[in-house]
Parts: structure tokens; C-alpha cells; sequence
């Protein structure tokens, strides 16, 4: 059997970005999958704990029989395994490099700094966070210019790695704003990636599993709760 | 047009090597510039304006950043002896330890180097988790990669030697035979690979540093 038919299954939570991830890419490659769902906030299955015994983390994608874990390690997977066009990552080992390199920036400094912004515990706390954030956002606007090269996406005419690395996030992105009560991507500072953000999520590969803000900011509200060991609500 | 191949680098970091490592077994002619840590000069800060961290690797002009992103894009640019595996599953899980090494038994093997007492064997025990992850990993194999060293060996091998070194300093054997068999069986049979050999720093040079840095990091944490 060819590899590329085999059973295709994402293990994930329809609120987690780095699940997006997956989902994105195997839409890109119009590969059908079964969506695993895990109920994290009830605790971490059998199953997980068994697909990703070393993180016990979402995603893991199972292909026939074989487990990956880790979301962008995920996307390179499908990008080889199912080769035909759209690439997701660029043919040109420079362009493949900065992708790789903003991509790890993401996920190592800006996301936590994002997740700062709702742990600050008071209004000084509050606005540090924030501030660090926005270095970050502006930094990705230039690297946005420089790596578009006047085209819609970041990864040019259509979405690639990096808009799938950075586009996960806008989610949560939306709710931190809801929250704090303060537009982080705004005219002002990020005018390219406002208008980047609207493409990225009226994208086919993306929107049917881009979380409603609404319903992510609700989310959010039952897991503080729980963190603070709250009753979780009747539902 | 010829190719110009730039590393701005630091002897004692072990990412260093990494990228030195991958551009000997390809056999690509590069010229080293080492940076003064505490006085980065211009061209580094030029290069990499995010992190302004050292390690930079400038092909014709344009700066690759990262010591694994370097090593991938060696790999995809310089065809000749491959570094990662050709299939995709296990290009996958090279990846997967790679990151492994750098995001979880790194940081704990320093944080078992600098603690004492009861936070030292906490670590000590994670750390060993960790490590026999990685041993079980290698299933006999002579090396991650195989017959020959690869990808995932150039990204453990600071598992080899840097520990080796640091043990010197803290008096902390991390990787010992008895815990990890296949892990020192590996160790033993990279001291006859030539290209990790000859990017091996003075061992003295190297430990005089590691302890330096160390007992600065304890006095700061101390103040």
C-alpha cells in the first residue's frame, strides 16, 4: 500500500493552535483524516499518554501505524509524505531557513509572552507583558515585509509553513485582546499583518478550523476556573 | 560563482560544533570568525538581530540562524553525505529527539550541574529519564543515524562531550556505563570519527571555562 493511503488520524483539541497546525496542512494536501478528540481538561487519556509518551501532548499524527509528535516536526511530515502541490515549505533552502527560524522564534519567545499577558497579576505586571508582546508583533511585521515579498502570504501567493506557524495563534491572539481589553494587532504598529490575519483565516484550509473567538474566550473562562479549582460548570 | 561559507562562532559552545561538524563530513571549505561574547562585534549584531546570539551562519551573504535550522539547510543545500535520513518518518523522529535534546535534557543537565542537595537528585532522576529516552533510541544501532554519524549524532554529541567536560567541574557523572550501556557504547565509537574529533576543543581550555561560567552563575544567584 502506498504510504499516502494510509489511515490518517490527528489526535488533538479543536482549541489548541499547535493542533491547527496538523489540520491545516493535511487540508492544504486535501488529505482526509479522522479528528481523535482528547478532553485535556478532564485529564490526559490512555490514549494519549500513549501516542506521545514522551510529552504527553497534542498533537500526535498517526499515519497507518506510526506516531509523530511535535506540530511543526507534524507539518514537515506532511509536506514530504504527500509531495504534490501546495508545498507548504519553500523549495529554496534560505527561504526554508528564515520559515524554520521565525517559526522557532514563535513558539519559543512570542507565544509564551503572549501567555504572560494573561497570567500578569496586576496592572504593572499587565503592561510589561503586553509591552514585550508588542516587540515581538512589530519584529514579525518586518519579517512579514521581508518575507512576502509583496505577496499575500508569507509563504507568497498561498499560505506556507510560516503562515501556519504564526496564523495558529490569532485565536488566542483575538481572546488575549478581548481580555485585556487592548487591540494588539493594530493600524498603528502592524497594518500588514491585520490584513495578512483576515486572508490567513478566510483561507479554505484554515477557516473550518479557526475556533470562534467567542466560544475560545468561554473556553478560556472554564479553564481559569478549574486552575483555581472552581467548580467547572453544569455542560 | 564561488560559494562563501562564514561561521561566526564561539570555541566553547557546543552548537558551535554542531554546525563545524555537519561542514567537515560534507567537505565544505568555510571560514571561522570567533566572537568575543562579552563584545559582539557589528557584523554579528548585523546578522542576527533578533537574538544577537552567537552562532551565525552567513552563505553568500545571507545569515542562517539557529544551530539546528543551520544543519538543515546544510543538508538541503550540500547534497553529498547526507545528515538526515531520506525517509520521512525518520527525518520525523530525528527532528523529534534533536529538539529533545535541546529543549528538555539540556536545560535539566545544567539545572542538576548548578543545584545541590535534594534539588540536585531531583534533577539527577529527571535528567536520567530523560537521558534513557535517548539510550533506548539508539536500539543497538552503532550510531543515531545508523552505520555512519547523521543528524541526530551531530545534535546528541553534546551529550558525549560537553557532559564529559562538566563532569570535570561539578563532579557529576551524568552518562555512566552502568545506566546507559548503549549511550557510552556510542561515545566510544565517535572518538574514531574524524570529524567529530577534530572539532573538539582543548579539554582543559574547556573545562577552565565551564567552570568559570558556572561559579559566575552560582555567585550571581547568590547575591
Amino acid at each position: 500500500m502506498e504510504k499516502s493511503d494510509l489511515k490518517v488520524k490527528v489526535l488533538g483539541t479543536w482549541s489548541s493552535p499547535f493542533v491547527m497546525r496538523a489540520r491545516i496542512a493535511l487540508n492544504m494536501k486535501s488529505v482526509n483524516y479522522e479528528f481523535l478528540q482528547e478532553r485535556l481538561w478532564e485529564g490526559k487519556s490512555e490514549r494519549l499518554l500513549k501516542s506521545n509518551p514522551v510529552h504527553k501532548k497534542v498533537p500526535v499524527l498517526i499515519h497507518g501505524d506510526k506516531l509523530i509528535c511535535e506540530s511543526l516536526i507534524i507539518v514537515e511530515y506532511i509536506d514530504e509524505v504527500w509531495p504534490s502541490a501546495p508545498s507548504i515549505l519553500h523549495s529554496d533552502p534560505n527561504e526554508r531557513a528564515i520559515a524554520r527560524f521565525w517559526a522557532a522564534y514563535l513558539d519559543d519567545k512570542w507565544f509564551p509572552s503572549m501567555r504572560s499577558i494573561g497570567f500578569a497579576r496586576g496592572e504593572d505586571e499587565k503592561k510589561a507583558a503586553i509591552a514585550e508582546f508588542e516587540k515581538g508583533l512589530v519584529l514579525l511585521e518586518k519579517a512579514f515585509g521581508n518575507c512576502r515579498k509583496g505577496k499575500p502570504f508569507f509563504g507568497g501567493d498561498q499560505i506556507g509553513y510560516l503562515d501556519i506557524a504564526f496564523g495558529c495563534f490569532l485565536g488566542w491572539l483575538r481572546v488575549t485582546e478581548t481580555t485585556s481589553g487592548i487591540k494588539l494587532l493594530s493600524e498603528a504598529k502592524t497594518p500588514a499583518l491585520i490584513n495578512w490575519a483576515h486572508r490567513f483565516c478566510s483561507d479554505a484550509a484554515v477557516k473550518d478550523v479557526m475556533p470562534d473567538t467567542e466560544k475560545l474566550a468561554e473556553f478560556a473562562k472554564m479553564i481559569a476556573s478549574k486552575r483555581r479549582g472552581e467548580a467547572p460548570p453544569k455542560s | 560563482m564561488a560559494e562563501e561559507v562564514k561561521l561566526l562562532g564561539m570555541w566553547a559552545i557546543s552548537y558551535n560544533r554542531r554546525v563545524e561538524r555537519a561542514l567537515k563530513l560534507k567537505g565544505i571549505p568555510y571560514e571561522y570568525i570567533e566572537e568575543d561574547l562579552s563584545n559582539k562585534s557589528n557584523l554579528l549584531l548585523q546578522l542576527n538581530p533578533v537574538h544577537k546570539k552567537i552562532l551565525v551562519l552567513v552563505h553568500n551573504g545571507k545569515p542562517i540562524v539557529g544551530s539546528l535550522v543551520i544543519l538543515e539547510y546544510i543538508d538541503e543545500t550540500w547534497k553529498t553525505n547526507p545528515l538526515l535520513p531520506q525517509d520521512p518518518y525518520e527525518r520525523a523522529i530525528a527532528r523529534f529527539w534533536a529538539k529533545f535534546i535541546d529543549e528538555k535534557i539540556q536545560p535539566t543537565a545544567r539545572s542538576a550541574n548548578l543545584a545541590e542537595g535534594e534539588e540536585r537528585e531531583k534533577a539527577v532522576e529527571e535528567c536520567c529519564e530523560q537521558l534513557k529516552m535517548l539510550e533506548n533510541e539508539l536500539k543497538g544501532k552503532s550510531f543515531f543515524g545508523g552505520d555512519a554519524i547523521g543528524y541526530l549524532d551531530i545534535a546528541a554529541l553534546v551529550i558525549a562531550f560537553w557532559f564529559e567536560v562538566v563532569r570535570d567541574v561539578v563532579g557529576l557523572d551524568l552518562v555512566t556505563e552502568k545506566r546507559f550501556p548503549s549511550l557510552c557504547r556510542w561515545i566510544g565509537k565517535l572518538q574514531d570519527v574524524d570529524v567529530v574529533n577534530q572539532c573538539r576543543p582543548p579539554k582543559e581550555k574547556h573545562v577552565n571555562y565551564i567552570r568559570a561560567g558556572y561559579e559566575a552563575t552560582k555567585a550571581a544567584a547568590s547575591n
